[in-house]
C-alpha cells in the first residue's frame, strides 16, 4: 500500500468513527469533534511527504472529512442542545400563583380623596378652577358676609364649633369671632374679595359641625361648593350647570331637578335632587318612593352677599351650589355607615 | 308643620289626590316629610252600649264586659276601667283591622272568650289619648259605624318642612295660600272654623257674645317698646272651662298638639290656623289686674308651664346682660317669657272664669336669643322668631272670642272688653319695586309684566301696574318689558323686603321646573393649580411608591393626646365641644395617626403604612387673638414589627422617595432631637434655613403610650405649604410644594464617552454626617461626576473607636473625551482632598 492509500485509509477511519459516534450530550459531542479534528490534523501533517498530485488528492479528501466532522457534530450538537434546553426549561417550571411578593403591594387613597378628585375633574372639564381656604375661620367669612348676622335664626342651620384661641375668657362660646368653618362658603367670600368677577370655581374642603356622628352624618365632613359670577348669569344657567354635572358624574340616566328652598346667602334658593341611583327613579325605600334623592343646595347669589364683598349686583350676577363629597362616596359605594370613613381600618381601604 | 287636609280645605277647595298634592307642596318648597292618614281603619268599629261588667276570677287587671252592639250582645275582655255600665263605647269587631294594622281576632283570656275589643282614642288614631276607652257622648245610635256616629271622614296629614324665611307658612292659612296661588284657586278665611257641627249650633243659640264699651280696670303697660311694639289684650269673662269638642281635639291632635281645655285649645287652634301665637291668662290668678311688658331683672326666676324653674336675664356665664323680654303682672311678678312660654301660676285651669288674652308682637331676634339660651323650643317661639304678622293682632283677638263662644258649653255667656292701651300703631304694608327686565335677567325667563303681577297677586301682594312707570294714566294696560311694578307687600310676609325677595316668589309660583335650562358656556380654561396637581402627585407617591394607605384622622383630639405623643399641648381649643375628647385643635398629625395605627394593630393589621394629608393648626403669633395659623402637611407613618432600625430607615427612605419624586433640591436633614421622636433617630428637614418637616423614629415611650410597645415606627411629617384664597401671612407659604427649590428645568446631555467608577472608603468620625462626606465628593468632582452614592458602612476592629468606615462609589465621565488614567487619578485626588479638608474624614489605605 502506498503512503497515499494509507493516509486515505486513515481519513476513512476517522470518517468511520464519525459515523459511529453517538454523543449523549452537547459536551460529549464537542469532545468527539475535538478528538476527530485533531486526528485529522495529525494526518494533515503527514501530507508534506506526499507528491504534490497525491497531496492535492489526499488534501481534498481530508478537507472533505474535516467539513463533514464539523457539520455532523454541529448538527448533533444542535439537536442535543435543543433537547437539553427543553429539559432545563421544563425543570424550571414554576406555579405563577405561588409567587406572592407582598399581599398589598401598593397603598390606597382615601375614598373621600378619590371622590373629591373625580368631582374636581368634572368641574375642571367644564372650565372651572379649584379654590381652597382655611378650615379655621372668622365669623365674618363664615356668617356675616354670607348674610347671616349674629342672632339670625338661620344660624341654627349651622351647629358651629367655636374656637377659644386664648386670651380673654369667653362668656358665650357662640360669641367667639373664631370658628371651624361649618361650610366651605367662606372660600367664596375670599375668592370674590381677592379675585373679583368673573369667577368660575369650585371649593372643595373639610367642614365641621357640632354634631354627634351617626351612620348617616359625620361631625367632620367634606363639601364641594361652586361659584359662578359673571355678567348675565341666570337661574337657567344654574339649572343647566347642575344638570350637566349630574349626568357627567353619575351617568347618563341620572338627571336633576330643583325645588324651592331657603338659604340666607342665595335668592332664589333651591334644593337640588337627582334621580335615585338605587332604583333609577322608579321609586324605592331609599328615595321614599319619589324616585329622587336630595343632593345639595343652590341658588342665585344674594345681593347682600355681593354687597359684603363690594361687587355691584346690578352689573354682575351669579349662582352658587354645594353638596357633600362624603355623601357622593356613600352613594357610589353603598357605604352602610359613614363612620367607616373615619375608622382608618386598612381592611376597609383595601377593598377600594 | 303638620297640615290636616280637611283643615286646608277650609281655606281652599283643593281636589287633588294625595300624591299629586304632595308633589305640588314639594314644588312650592314646602317639602313633604311625611304623610299620615287618620280616621281610616274604622271599618268594623261600631257604637256599642256597655250592658254588664263583671270581674274575672283570678284577674285583677282585666274584666269581662258585655256590650250591646245593636245586633245582639257581645262578650269581650277589657283592661280599661274608665267606663261604667250604660256608657257608649267603640267596639272593634272580630276581623276589624285597626289603624296601626292590628287585626282583631277571637282570643281567650283567663277562660273568657273575647269577641272583639273596646278601643281608646289612640288605638283608633282619633286622638292622642291612650289612657282609657273612648267614651262616646249620648246621642250616638248603638250599632252604627263609629265613623258615621262621630261624623268623621278619613283625613290626611301632611308633615311639611317650612323654611326659615317663611313664617307665613307656619299656619294652615299660609300653606293654603301658597297652594291656591300655584293651583289658581280661590283662597278665603272660613268665617268660623268649620265644620262646627251641632255643638256649635247649640252654642250659637244659647251662648252669647257681649261687647262691652271698654270699661275695664285691667291695664297693660309696655316698658320696652323696642322688644314689643304691639300688645293687644282682651278681658273675657263668663268663661266655663271644659273639654273642647271632638272635632277641635281631633284637628289639634292631627296637627301635633295635645288638647287640654277649650280656652287653651282655642289658643293653640288659632296659632296653627292663622299662625299668630297668643296667650290666655287666668286673670284671677294674676296679682293685680294688669300686665307689664319689661326686661327681666338679672336672676329673676319663673316656673314655666312645663313645670321647670327658669332663671332669666343671665348670660351663658351666669353674668347679667342679655335682655329677656318678660310679661309681669301688675305687681311686678313675672308670669311669662314673652313670645316663648307662659308661667305655671296663671295657667288656665278648671276654675278659670275670667281670661286675659294676650296677642302681641315681639322682636324676632330677642325671642330667638332668649329661646336659644334658655333652650325652650316652643311653637310660639318658632313663629315669633321667624316673624309674625304685626297687623294680625286685632283679627286674632276677635277670632279667639268668636271661636271660644262657638264651642263654649250651652248657656254660657261671655263678655269681652278690649284693652287697647298698649296696642300701638297698626303697621302699613311695605312698598317694593320690581323691574320686570330684572326678573328675567335673574331667572333667565321671558315673563311678561302681566305674568309677574299675576304671580304676586295670587300670594296676596297688591300690585299697582300703573305705579312707577308713570304717565300711563288709568289705562290698566300692563305694558312692555321695560316696566317697573310697585308692589305692596302684606305684613304677613316679613321676608319680602327687596326686589330679589319678590323675584324668588315669582319663580316659586311660576315653577322652578318651568324655567328653561341653559348650558353654561365658560369663557376660560379650567384647571388645577400647580400646587393642587403636585399635591395629587404627593398622594400617588405615598400610595404607589411607599405602599401607604391614606387615613383621615380627627382634627380635634382629647386634652393630653399631644402630650402623650411627646408634643406641646396646643393652645387653641373648641369653646363649645360636643365632648372633651374632641376639643383640642391638632398641631400635628402624629397623635391621630398613632391612634389609627394602634387600632389597626389591635385588629391584627400589623405591618401597616399610613399617610395623611391634612391641616394642622397653631395659635397665631402675636398678642391679640386671631385666627389660628394653619398649614397643610403630609405625614407618613411606617409600622414594622421587626428589625432594630426598620422604623428610622423606613422614614428616611420615605423622605428620599418623596424628595426624588418631586425633584426637591437642597433640603438638608439636620439631625437633632425632635418632640415625640427617638432622640438619636430624629432630625429636621431644612430648606434655605426654614424647617419644612421632621423625620425619624417614634420615641419608644410614645409608642408604648399609644398601645404600641416595642414597635419601631417610622415618622415623616412635612409641610406641603399653603395655597388658599384665604391666605394670610407669607410665612405660611413654607413647604415642599411652595418654598423648596425644585430640580432645574435645564438638562445636561449625558456623556457619550465611556465612564469609570471611583471607589473611595473613608474613616469618618461618628458625628460627621455621611451626607456631608458624599456632598464633598460630589462637589469636588464637579461636572465630571454623574452620581455619588454611599454603598457600605463598616464599624469594626480596623477602624478606630468613634469613627466608622464609609465607602462611596462615584461614577465619572467627561463630556468631550474618554477618561485617561491621568484624569482618573486627578479626580480621585480631588475627591480625597476635599473630603479630608472639609469633613475630618480620612482615606482608608
Amino acid at each position: 500500500m502506498s503512503e497515499r492509500d494509507d493516509l486515505l485509509a486513515e481519513i476513512e477511519a476517522v470518517s468511520g468513527r464519525l459515523a459511529a459516534a453517538s454523543p449523549k450530550s452537547a459536551q460529549e459531542a464537542r469532545a468527539i469533534e475535538k478528538d476527530l479534528l485533531s486526528a485529522l490534523a495529525v494526518i494533515k501533517k503527514k501530507l508534506a511527504s506526499l507528491l504534490p498530485e497525491e497531496r492535492r488528492h489526499v488534501g481534498a479528501a481530508l478537507g472533505e472529512a474535516q467539513r463533514k466532522v464539523i457539520e455532523t457534530v454541529a448538527e448533533l450538537r444542535g439537536e442535543l442542545e435543543r433537547e437539553e434546553e427543553a429539559r432545563r426549561l421544563a425543570s424550571e417550571w414554576v406555579d405563577l400563583t405561588e409567587i406572592v411578593a407582598d399581599p398589598w403591594p401598593v397603598g390606597r387613597l382615601h375614598l373621600v380623596t378619590t371622590t373629591r378628585d373625580e368631582l374636581e375633574d368634572v368641574f375642571v372639564s367644564l372650565g372651572f378652577s379649584v379654590a381652597e381656604g382655611p378650615e379655621a375661620e372668622t365669623d365674618f367669612y363664615s356668617f356675616e358676609a354670607l348674610n347671616i348676622p349674629r342672632d339670625h335664626p338661620a344660624r341654627s342651620m349651622f351647629d358651629t364649633l367655636f374656637l377659644d384661641v386664648g386670651g380673654e375668657e369667653l362668656a358665650d362660646p357662640s360669641q367667639s369671632p373664631f370658628l371651624m368653618r361649618p361650610h366651605t362658603s367662606p372660600v367664596q367670600i375670599h375668592l370674590m374679595e381677592e379675585q373679583g368677577p368673573p369667577i368660575y370655581a369650585v371649593m372643595p374642603g373639610r367642614t365641621y359641625r357640632r354634631e354627634t356622628p351617626d351612620a348617616r352624618h359625620l361631625a367632620t365632613f367634606h363639601q364641594i361648593e361652586g361659584l359662578v359670577v359673571d355678567r348675565t348669569v341666570t337661574f337657567g344657567d344654574l339649572a343647566g350647570t347642575i344638570e350637566v354635572f349630574t349626568t357627567a358624574y353619575f351617568g347618563t340616566g341620572v338627571h336633576s331637578r330643583l325645588r324651592p328652598s331657603y338659604f340666607p346667602f342665595t335668592e332664589p334658593s333651591a334644593e337640588f335632587e337627582i334621580t335615585c341611583t338605587i332604583c333609577s327613579g322608579k321609586g324605592c325605600r331609599t328615595c321614599s318612593q319619589t324616585g329622587w334623592i336630595e343632593l345639595g343646595g343652590c341658588g342665585m347669589v344674594d345681593p347682600a352677599v355681593f354687597a359684603a364683598v363690594g361687587i355691584d349686583p346690578e352689573e354682575w350676577s351669579g349662582f352658587a351650589f354645594g353638596f357633600g363629597i362624603d355623601r357622593c362616596a356613600q352613594m357610589r359605594h353603598s357605604i352602610p355607615d359613614m363612620r367607616l370613613l373615619i375608622a382608618n381600618d386598612v381592611r376597609f381601604a383595601r377593598q377600594l | 308643620m303638620k297640615v290636616p287636609l280637611s283643615w286646608l280645605r277650609d281655606f281652599v277647595e283643593v281636589e287633588l289626590e294625595v300624591d299629586e298634592l304632595a308633589r305640588v307642596f314639594d314644588d312650592l318648597g314646602l317639602v313633604v316629610e311625611g304623610v299620615q292618614r287618620f280616621g281610616e281603619g274604622l271599618d268594623g268599629v261600631v257604637v256599642a252600649r256597655v250592658s254588664e261588667i263583671t270581674a274575672i276570677e283570678g284577674a285583677d287587671r282585666i274584666r269581662r264586659v258585655v256590650v250591646d252592639a245593636g245586633d245582639g250582645e257581645v262578650e269581650v275582655v277589657c283592661g280599661a276601667w274608665n267606663f261604667s255600665e250604660g256608657d257608649l263605647v267603640p267596639l272593634a269587631r272580630v276581623g276589624a283591622v285597626l289603624p296601626g294594622g292590628f287585626e282583631i281576632s277571637q282570643r281567650k283570656m283567663r277562660g273568657v272568650l273575647s269577641n272583639g275589643m273596646l278601643c281608646s282614642g289612640r288605638e283608633l288614631a282619633l286622638s292622642e289619648d291612650g289612657e282609657g276607652i273612648l267614651v262616646l257622648g249620648e246621642g250616638a245610635v248603638v250599632g252604627t259605624p263609629l265613623a258615621e256616629a262621630l261624623g268623621i271622614a278619613p283625613d290626611v296629614v301632611f308633615d311639611l318642612a317650612v323654611e326659615g324665611n317663611r313664617p307665613d307658612a307656619l299656619s294652615i292659612a299660609g300653606v293654603a295660600r301658597d297652594l291656591a296661588a300655584r293651583l289658581g284657586l280661590d283662597w278665603s278665611v272660613p268665617p268660623l272654623p268649620a265644620p262646627l257641627g251641632d255643638v256649635a249650633e247649640a252654642s250659637a243659640e244659647e251662648g252669647c257674645l257681649v261687647k262691652e264699651g271698654g270699661e275695664t280696670d285691667v291695664t297693660i303697660r309696655v316698658e320696652c317698646p323696642q322688644l314689643c311694639d304691639r300688645f293687644g289684650a282682651w278681658v273675657i269673662s263668663g268663661v266655663a272651662v271644659a273639654a273642647s269638642p271632638a272635632w277641635m281635639q281631633r284637628r289639634l291632635s292631627m296637627a301635633g298638639m295635645r288638647p287640654i281645655n277649650n280656652v287653651v285649645d282655642v289658643s293653640n287652634y288659632l296659632m296653627v290656623e292663622i299662625g299668630q301665637p297668643n296667650h290666655p291668662y287666668d286673670l284671677a290668678r294674676l296679682s293685680g289686674r294688669g300686665l307689664v311688658v319689661r326686661v327681666a331683672e338679672p336672676g329673676e326666676k319663673l316656673v314655666t308651664l312645663d313645670g321647670v324653674e327658669r332663671t332669666l336675664g343671665l348670660g351663658y356665664d351666669s353674668r347679667p346682660g342679655p335682655a329677656d323680654c318678660v310679661i309681669a303682672d301688675a305687681e311686678g311678678k313675672v308670669v311669662g317669657i314673652a313670645g316663648v312660654i307662659g308661667g305655671a301660676s296663671s295657667e288656665i285651669a278648671e276654675g278659670t272664669c275670667e281670661v286675659l288674652l294676650e296677642v302681641a308682637h315681639f322682636d324676632p331676634m330677642a325671642v330667638a336669643r332668649t329661646s336659644r339660651r334658655l333652650r325652650i323650643r316652643t311653637e310660639a317661639a318658632l313663629r315669633f322668631e321667624r316673624g309674625c304678622d304685626p297687623a294680625a293682632i286685632e283679627t286674632t283677638g276677635e277670632r279667639f272670642v268668636r271661636l271660644l263662644a262657638a264651642i263654649s258649653p250651652k248657656g254660657s255667656r261671655l263678655s269681652v272688653t278690649q284693652v287697647s292701651t298698649a296696642l300701638g300703631e297698626r303697621p302699613s304694608p311695605r312698598r317694593v319695586l320690581i323691574r320686570v327686565p330684572r326678573v328675567n335677567a335673574i331667572l333667565g325667563t321671558d315673563l311678561k309684566a302681566e305674568e309677574v303681577s299675576a304671580h304676586l297677586r295670587s300670594l296676596g301682594f297688591v300690585v299697582d301696574e300703573d305705579g312707577a312707570d308713570g304717565g300711563r294714566g288709568g289705562s290698566g294696560q300692563v305694558g312692555d318689558s321695560g316696566e317697573v311694578l310697585v308692589v305692596e307687600v302684606p305684613t304677613f310676609r316679613p321676608d319680602c323686603e327687596r326686589e330679589i325677595d319678590l323675584i324668588e316668589e315669582v319663580a316659586r309660583i311660576h315653577g322652578y321646573s318651568r324655567i328653561p335650562r341653559r348650558a353654561l358656556l365658560v369663557p376660560r380654561a379650567g384647571g388645577l393649580t400647580a400646587y393642587q396637581r403636585e399635591r395629587r402627585k404627593v398622594r400617588q407617591v405615598a400610595a404607589l411608591a411607599l405602599g401607604a394607605t391614606e387615613a383621615w384622622t380627627p382634627s380635634f383630639l382629647a386634652p393630653g393626646d399631644h402630650h402623650r405623643a411627646g408634643l406641646a399641648e396646643p393652645e387653641v381649643v373648641v369653646a363649645n365641644p360636643v365632648a372633651r375628647e374632641e376639643s383640642v385643635l391638632r398641631s400635628s398629625l402624629l397623635p391621630g395617626l398613632l391612634a389609627a395605627l394602634s387600632r389597626n394593630v389591635s385588629h391584627r393589621n400589623a405591618d401597616v403604612i399610613l399617610f395623611e394629608v391634612g391641616h394642622v393648626f397653631e395659635r397665631a403669633k402675636g398678642s391679640s387673638p386671631a385666627v389660628p395659623d394653619e398649614r397643610e402637611v403630609l405625614a407618613v407613618m411606617c409600622a414594622d414589627a421587626s428589625g432594630s432600625r426598620e422604623g428610622v430607615m423606613a422614614a428616611v427612605r420615605a423622605w428620599r422617595v418623596l424628595e426624588d419624586a418631586l425633584g426637591l433640591r437642597g433640603v438638608e436633614i439636620r439631625q437633632e432631637p425632635v418632640g415625640g421622636l427617638h432622640p438619636g433617630r430624629a432630625g429636621r428637614l431644612i430648606s434655605r434655613g426654614d424647617e419644612v418637616g421632621v423625620l425619624g423614629e417614634v420615641h419608644p415611650a410614645v409608642a408604648e403610650a399609644f398601645g404600641l410597645p416595642g414597635r419601631r415606627i417610622g415618622w415623616l411629617e412635612v409641610a406641603l405649604g399653603w395655597e388658599s384664597s384665604g391666605g394670610r401671612s407669607s410665612e405660611e407659604g413654607i413647604g415642599i410644594l411652595s418654598s423648596v427649590p425644585r430640580r432645574p428645568p435645564e438638562v445636561r446631555e449625558p456623556s457619550p464617552y465611556p465612564s469609570a467608577d471611583l471607589d473611595l472608603a473613608f474613616a469618618v468620625p461618628e458625628d460627621v454626617p455621611a451626607e456631608s462626606v458624599r456632598r464633598s465628593i460630589e462637589n469636588a468632582l464637579g461636572s465630571a461626576g454623574e452620581w455619588v452614592v454611599l454603598f457600605d458602612v463598616y464599624r469594626g476592629a480596623e477602624i478606630q473607636p468613634g469613627s466608622r468606615s464609609l465607602a462611596f462609589r462615584a461614577r465619572v465621565a467627561l463630556p468631550d473625551r474618554t477618561l485617561t488614567d491621568a484624569d482618573l487619578a486627578d479626580l480621585r485626588a480631588r475627591a480625597i482632598d476635599a473630603v479630608e479638608r472639609e469633613t475630618r474624614g480620612r482615606l482608608r489605605s
